[in-house]
């Protein structure tokens, strides 16, 4: 020790650094203090998601990531505009269809021109064909999700100039939801380390 | 792999559901529990094998084990002190 002090007082360092401090000492020391930041940052346990699609395809990824997030523990807030509100109307079941019009990566059962897809009755045809699926295969529906959601605590928010635009009122929206607009969003989005336009 | 007999406090069935609900019906089912009590989780959906382990690290709960047993995922987890 008395050896090691003598060495670096020669090489002009401070005196009061402890001389047995290894490199392996200050790694170590660096990335506790960093672990224990990143548990204090309430950054890592905030998402915000923006939900801006209104089909019955695009309603699953806010909703999936939304309450995998709430039950991570993390405070979850989705903000729906424009046809996103789709999801959160109370006729949502009606609202939220799928067309194979334009969409070549919708599955169908024999290859179709899209002048057929086209044709009066296609849409509603996919929709079913999409419910069913979904259904067979045990995935969660809409209705399961937005209960889990809200039982989860997510905040869901419906983007008021939207509204406005599509001429809805608050009452055509599901019970609990609340109403902002982009300041709110971004007050959210600035502490959350997760934030994702959908 | 070594049996290690780990004797779990509630038991959640989430056989045949799909990605959110095996980690929703988690949280949920470690919420009902005191820190220090495990949840046997049954799962068969593929994904639960990455998405477990996941929500276990970011929640502060502790994976013990998991194992196949035929079409089963089969895990215990810890709950923590924290949630």
């Amino acid at each position: 020790m008395v050896e090691m002090q003598r060495v670096s007082n020669q090489v002009g360092e401070r005196e009061d650094v402890p001389a047995a401090l290894t490199e392996e000492d200050v790694r170590r020391i660096l990335r506790s203090e960093l672990e224990h930041a990143a548990t204090r940052d309430a950054g890592t346990k905030t998402a915000t998601f923006i939900a801006s699609k209104g089909t019955l395809d695009w309603a699953y990824p806010p909703l999936i990531l939304a309450t995998t997030a709430a039950a991570s523990g993390m405070e979850t807030s989705i903000f729906f505009t424009f046809y996103g509100l789709n999801i959160i109307h109370k006729d949502f079941e009606r609202l939220l269809k799928v067309s194979p019009l334009g969409n070549p990566a919708m599955p169908m059962p024999v290859p179709m021109p899209n002048f057929v897809l086209g044709l009066p009755g296609m849409g509603p045809v996919a929709t079913k064909m999409m419910k069913t699926k979904f259904h067979r295969k045990n995935v969660a529906t809409i209705t399961d999700l937005l209960a889990s959601a809200q039982e989860l605590g997510v905040r869901l928010i419906a983007c008021q100039m939207t509204m406005d635009v599509f001429g809805y009122e608050p009452e055509d929206f599901l019970d609990g939801v609340e109403f902002a607009g982009a300041a709110a969003f971004l007050a959210e989005a600035r502490r959350a380390h997760v934030t994702l336009f959908i | 792999m070594a049996e290690i007999q780990i004797k779990e406090d509630a038991v959640l069935d989430a056989r045949g559901l799909l990605c959110p609900m095996p980690i929703v019906k988690t949280a949920k089912a470690i919420k009902e529990l005191e820190p220090g009590q495990v949840l046997k989780l049954v799962a068969t959906d593929r994904g639960s094998v990455a998405d477990v382990p996941a929500w276990a690290e970011s929640t502060g709960n502790e994976l013990l084990e998991w194992h196949e047993e035929g079409q089963d995922f089969i895990f215990f987890v810890r709950k923590g002190d924290g949630s």
